[in-house]
């Protein structure tokens, strides 16, 4: 199993993701976004968390034309598996490879807490370890998660169970930290393949720091 | 050379959180007259050519691609 963790300027969870990978017996690289190609070895491709470009212009609009990304939207139309988180949401939604918008959020405050989330959808290879209506509690760190998508769009996301995550309490029901729209977290394509979340679950891998609910969202991956 | 000035904003429906906060800034102050308020950002670029129609089909495209996320956000050109 390899994991290959995409890097821009200004990106700062690949370390973690690559931890938490390895914790977990995945082999991992990090790629730099000047790369063109994507190693062929790929089972895994992560576009990690950050602030790619200082977040100018909007959270990921820069990153999305780093020489890069031409190669991962190759790879995520070929069906390669893609995950993105937090800033890597972001810059997935930017590319078009995800549906929505991340907007500032409402409270206009930065967010860095733990939060639960309760699973929407389990039938995909990201959440197949968890039941439909688990609680988990991952953290959360952004000041863009508001997730926006249009009543059309999000009509097409429940139909096609493509919505993954919602924020709520620790009794699964909904509290909502950011105004996104129907408390969404984490969404991913019709064909689910490409996933993406504002949660951190690579920072949710061992219980002295909070929580260890990222281990079954990642180990997903794992026996792909 | 002509100057491009592109305003991106929220689109109408599309809760815009700053304007919000800064409504309430003003009302806080005694500013009663204000019925709404929308933040924007404004984009200005200088372009090489001389020929308005040119410069609007290549600005438009800049705002589809990169300078605006069609998504969330609508944008005005203005050439000067």
């Amino acid at each position: 199993m390899k994991v290959s963790i995409l890097q821009f300027p200004g990106t700062n969870c690949e370390y973690d993701t690559q931890h938490a990978f390895e914790e977990l017996g995945a082999a991992t690289e990090i790629i730099w976004h000047k790369s063109e190609s994507i190693p062929s070895d790929t089972n895994l491709l992560v576009v990690a968390g950050g602030f790619s470009y200082g977040d100018y212009l909007r959270s990921g609009a820069i990153a999305r034309f780093s020489p890069i990304m031409k190669a991962v939207e190759v790879y995520a139309k070929n069906g390669g598996k893609i995950l993105g988180i937090c800033n890597g949401f972001q810059v997935l939604t930017e590319a078009g490879l995800l549906p929505g918008a991340l907007k500032r959020n409402n409270s206009l405050h930065f967010l860095s807490k733990l939060h639960h989330l309760k699973v929407i959808n389990n039938d995909n290879i990201f959440l197949e370890k968890l039941n439909n209506n688990d609680v988990v509690n991952i953290p959360i760190a952004h000041h863009d998660g508001n997730y926006f998508i249009d009543a059309a769009g999000l009509k097409e996301l429940e139909d096609n169970n493509q919505i993954l995550l919602k924020y709520t309490d620790a009794n699964g029901e909904i509290k909502n930290p950011n105004g996104s729209v129907e408390s969404i977290a984490g969404v991913c394509n019709k064909e689910k393949t490409v996933f993406g979340l504002m949660p951190h679950p690579e920072r949710a891998m061992e219980s002295i720091l909070g929580s260890h609910d990222g281990v079954k969202m990642l180990q997903g991956f794992l026996e792909a | 050379m002509i100057k491009a000035i592109i305003n991106v904003s929220l689109k109408a429906g599309v809760l815009d959180s700053q304007g919000k906060a800064i409504h309430h800034a003003l009302d806080s102050l005694h500013f009663n007259g204000v019925s709404d308020v929308r933040v924007g950002k404004q984009i200005i670029l200088k372009l090489d050519t001389q020929d308005k129609t040119v410069a609007m089909t290549d600005v438009t495209k800049m705002c589809e691609e990169l300078l605006a996320n069609t998504v969330i956000e609508d944008y005005e050109i203005e050439l000067v």
